[in-house]
């Protein structure tokens, strides 16, 4: 159930990419290109680090199984 | 799952320092220029290890008074994370050096050669690699008890060693290294304002985070421990 609704939010945010990339006018777009692009840089940093803080998570999430079986 | 208030406290101060370390103006410094935003990761993984050490010291010490095995899990778990965050900080070290202190097209600036004789590198390395020993030393005991006991009193050795390789050494020496006349990053009058906003946090934030990664190693030893007996 968590995963689906994971999968289902990560596509809606790969649509709203493409929105962005469409209209030139909007605010969002405006700021991603804008400022030598610093934005862009915060948002694969950000990218990683959520990355890495969902891998830590699950491991948790796992270890916490592990320790209700015994 | 055990997702207490200091796991969401860290998500939420790292969030914070990488938009607000990237963000959030910073004084001009004629050689570091922007790359003084490295002090929210740089200098934040040596505290995050100093923490952390100090964290698996305690638990030593706490073995050795009452030879309580899970102590020593503790203590090994969090000598390896915080030796992970030493070899981060010291790769992260090694990048902003060679873009800040050596310039092969500009004479003034000091060569690769003579940033390498650096007593603070020197220094980082030799507590990093005693640190390694303990592991070496760990793996080359079998009888438990007695690991654990051994290896509890070089911990406590290897931490006080951090005192002067990494701190009274390469205070004494010329350096580049920022960090010679007292404690820089720490002095309220050193750093800037709106940089103290976001590197309190930031250090918190990646020292939570070691907690968590150790406390899950801590965990997965219990549950081997468990299967064991």
């Amino acid at each position: 159930m968590k995963n689906k609704l994971f999968a289902l939010m990560l596509a809606f945010s790969t649509f709203s990419v493409q929105a962005q990339s469409n209209t030139t006018d909007s605010i969002m777009a405006n700021t991603m290109r804008g400022n030598g692009k610093i934005y862009v840089v915060i948002s694969i940093i950000l990218t990683i680090l959520t990355g890495l803080i969902l891998y830590v998570y699950s491991l948790d999430k796992k270890i916490s199984k592990l320790e209700k079986n015994d | 799952m055990r997702l207490t208030w200091w796991k969401i406290l860290s998500i939420i101060l790292l969030i914070y320092t990488v938009i607000g370390g990237l963000l959030i103006p910073v004084p001009e410094l004629s050689q570091l220029g922007e790359t003084i935003r490295n002090l929210y990761f740089h200098v934040c993984m040596w505290m995050a290890m100093m923490i952390l050490f100090t964290m698996s010291v305690i638990q030593s010490i706490k073995y050795l008074q009452s030879t309580d095995y899970k102590k020593d899990i503790k203590a090994k778990s969090y000598a390896e994370v915080g030796t992970i965050f030493g070899l981060l900080g010291y790769s992260t070290g090694a990048i902003w050096a060679s873009y800040t202190w050596a310039d092969p097209n500009n004479p003034a600036y000091a060569s690769f050669g003579s940033i390498m004789r650096e007593p603070k590198l020197i220094g980082a390395a030799m507590a990093l690699l005693i640190y390694g020993a303990y592991f070496i030393l760990r793996s080359s005991i079998r009888d438990i008890d007695q690991r654990a006991r051994v290896s509890a009193v070089y911990n406590i050795f290897a931490y006080f060693m951090l005192f002067p390789s990494i701190w009274i050494i390469p205070r004494l020496l010329p350096s580049l290294h920022p960090g010679k006349e007292g404690n820089p990053a720490l002095n309220f009058n050193d750093i800037d304002a709106k940089m103290r906003m976001v590197f309190y946090p930031a250090v918190i934030g990646w020292t939570l985070l070691g907690a968590w990664i150790g406390q899950i190693k801590i965990r997965i030893e219990l549950i081997k421990e468990k299967n064991l007996f």
